[in-house]
């Protein structure tokens, strides 16, 4: 199958900006000058035409980079990427044809004009004719049940309302490769299955349209991507299809617990049997959430020991099959959230 | 590829790449020509407000224009035709005389504030509307989406330079025609064509100028703002907006006023407005406070839209590639 994206040891280092007469402070580093970034650290990877390709990653793990060099915002420091078999860095205008990005919790468009003319507006950008652009708005806007806010000024509309009006911006020039950045953050649960499932029709009944998804939902990857890649700290620590990937921790356990607020996660650093864990605290319930990838169950005995000894009491333990959650665990180390 | 393969591959993409751009203009334009005239408030805030600032100078001008009509009408026993300037009227003649010039250029003079006013709603366009608009498309999020859209970057700029000439054509238009009814002023059309041809040469030049501002604007992030307000008021005295512009150049100003006039000669709108007031008030003060005959000035407000397009590609192209390279500029909150 033809290859849609390719990159090849790609790095991108940000630079602090220079200053004439003084650097930035960064309070993070005890007032240290800031010094460079690497977002993107040697990237690899390959993703075929009509494939759906998520990335899963932190953030600041290199997910928006990644999509902003592929894009032809931003070039790479070194390495090479190519978009549609162009050079990113060398041909970005034959790319821009072939692409669009739709970016979660975007704010675009003007405010006075109303949600089919602003989409009206970007589709003009690439040269769709305005009678397929007005019948292709039309058409999306039934399907992603905005229909009925058509003429409605984009001032106007929610943050759902205005998610959907971007992704018809995205879909209504109908590009070939489609970057989609964390398209339903934020979105409530209505709003996110409608564009999920645009997203998987639009990939599956089109032939050779290339969807590339970055999501901290890892539901959301599991549900739509033929592959994933998990990207941390600008590299890519492995990338297969959702099924391969948990099968790889499949010889693991993964236990989930949920326990009274519990402060000291860090006893189960380096605990024997213990290959990966997460917490996360629940404030209103008083409760801390813990997801362990152990490599020997045995050590399930010592984790509630140490929960004991620290006084808190264990709510429920659970044993079950690997999510990709527990593949993000076990790689990164930590979860998303 | 052979050269000749991809030079006749580009060649066929030129159609392509005109009927896009032209698009994208038309695109880019709409919500100017289109959103901004949907809410009426425009009207009072747009048109109706900047006669108040003209009103001010026009009073001026009146109460000054019948002080010296008095003067003029005053008869005594030393001028008893009354004072034709520092001097005595010789006859009931040149008395006539002298009052039919004074009032002409009271009405010249007043005619140049409603002129000059109307044309600060184009200045003020190209400020805060093109000038800064690249800096605020960036923080509602626009610009990357345009930046990463296969148009030309100068497309992008010629749309919102059309919207940003017709949204405030539509209300300069206002401004004149209730200012020329208010204030009674007498226009007298000498070379109408001429006319025509540097009030859109001007509006190039001044839009050029503001596609240029726009690319640097956005180098200079937040303090974009405070440029603009800085080429405000200033850009009002120096370009003459409220009086005749060569005044600068009158003995009693010296060197700072020739400084200042040639400044200002590099803002368009001084000398548009100037060869506008030419051709519109002929005759006006004897002449003395023009800076060139109107062919002249015709001829540099061209090489001014000229040289103002051509730097004003260079810095978008220099924007771009400085955005690409470092990552910021084009990216909100960056």
């Amino acid at each position: 199958m033809p290859v849609a994206i390719e990159t090849r040891d790609l790095v991108r280092i940000f630079k602090p900006p220079r200053k004439l007469l003084r650097r930035k402070k960064n309070p993070d580093r005890n007032g240290e000058p800031e010094g460079p970034v690497t977002a993107l650290d040697h990237v690899t990877t390959q993703i075929r035409e009509g494939e759906l390709f998520g990335l899963l990653g932190p953030n600041g793990a290199g997910k928006t980079t990644l999509i902003k060099i592929l894009c032809t915002l931003l070039l790479p420091t070194t390495g090479q990427a190519w978009v549609a078999g162009y050079d990113v860095a060398k041909d970005p205008f034959p790319i821009r044809e072939k692409i669009n990005m739709v970016s979660g919790g975007e704010t675009s468009g003007y405010g006075l004009l109303t949600a089919r003319e602003n989409i009206w507006m970007f589709s003009q950008f690439y040269g769709v004719p305005s009678k397929v652009a007005k019948d292709r708005i039309d058409e999306l806007m039934h399907t992603f049940g905005l229909w009925d806010k058509r003429d409605a000024k984009v001032r106007t509309l929610s943050s759902g309302q205005r998610q959907k009006m971007n992704m018809i911006r995205g879909f209504v020039t109908d590009p070939e490769i489609l970057f989609l950045d964390e398209p339903t953050l934020g979105l409530d649960v209505n709003a996110s299955r409608v564009i999920r499932d645009y997203v998987k029709d639009w990939a599956r009944k089109r032939k050779g349209k290339t969807v590339l998804l970055t999501t901290h939902y890892m539901m959301e990857a599991d549900q739509l991507c033929d592959r994933i890649a998990i990207i941390d700290h600008g590299r890519i620590l492995a990338c297969d299809t959702p099924e391969n990937l948990k099968r790889g921790i499949r010889k693991d356990t993964t236990f989930r617990l949920e326990v009274d607020t519990f402060g000291n996660t860090e006893t189960f650093r380096g605990m024997r049997g213990v290959k990966n864990f997460s917490s996360t605290n629940d404030i209103a319930k008083n409760t801390t959430s813990l997801t362990f990838i152990l490599e020997d169950e045995a050590a399930v005995s010592d984790i509630l020991s140490a929960i004991q000894a620290q006084g808190s009491r264990v709510h429920y333990l659970q044993k079950s099959e690997p999510t990709l959650e527990d593949v993000f665990i076990s790689m990164v180390g930590r979860g998303l959230e | 590829m052979s050269a000749a393969t991809v030079t006749k591959r580009v060649a066929s993409r030129i159609p392509h790449r005109i009927k896009l751009n032209l698009q994208a203009i038309v695109g880019r334009a709409y919500p100017r020509i289109i959103g901004a005239n949907r809410e009426p408030s425009w009207i009072f805030f747009e048109a109706v407000l900047p006669l108040l600032g003209i009103a001010a100078y026009v009073f001026i001008y009146q109460a000054i224009g019948d002080r010296a009509v008095a003067a003029i009408l005053q008869a005594t026993s030393t001028a008893p035709w009354g004072m034709c300037g520092d001097h005595a009227c010789a006859n009931a003649a040149e008395q006539a005389a002298y009052l039919s010039a004074t009032q002409a250029n009271v009405n010249a003079l007043i005619g140049s504030v409603v002129l000059g006013g109307t044309m600060i709603a184009f200045w003020l366009n190209v400020l805060w509307s093109m000038a800064s608009q690249l800096y605020w498309e960036k923080e509602i999020g626009n610009l990357q989406l345009y930046m990463m859209a296969p148009m030309s970057r100068m497309a992008l700029l010629g749309g919102m330079a059309i919207g940003g000439m017709f949204m405030t054509s539509v209300r300069a238009v206002t401004t004149l025609v209730v200012g020329v009814l208010v204030f009674s002023v007498v226009l007298q059309l000498t070379n109408p064509l001429l006319l025509l041809a540097v009030f859109f040469v001007t509006l190039i030049a001044l839009y050029g100028m503001g596609m240029m501002l726009a690319s640097l604007y956005l180098l200079y992030g937040r303090e974009a703002w405070n440029l603009s307000s800085l080429l405000e008021e200033p850009i009002f005295f120096t370009s003459g907006f409220y009086f005749p512009a060569g005044g600068f150049a009158s003995p009693q100003f010296g060197g700072l006023g020739r400084a200042i006039l040639t400044f200002a000669t590099f803002i368009p709108a001084t000398l548009g407005l100037d060869a506008m007031r030419q051709l519109i008030f002929p005759g006006a003060w004897g002449g003395k406070f023009w800076i060139f005959s109107p062919d002249v000035e015709f001829g540099i407000l061209i090489l001014l839209a000229v040289a103002f397009l051509i730097l004003a590609r260079s810095a978008l192209a220099y924007l771009e590639m400085l955005a690409r390279r470092e990552g910021r500029l084009t990216s909100r909150h960056q």
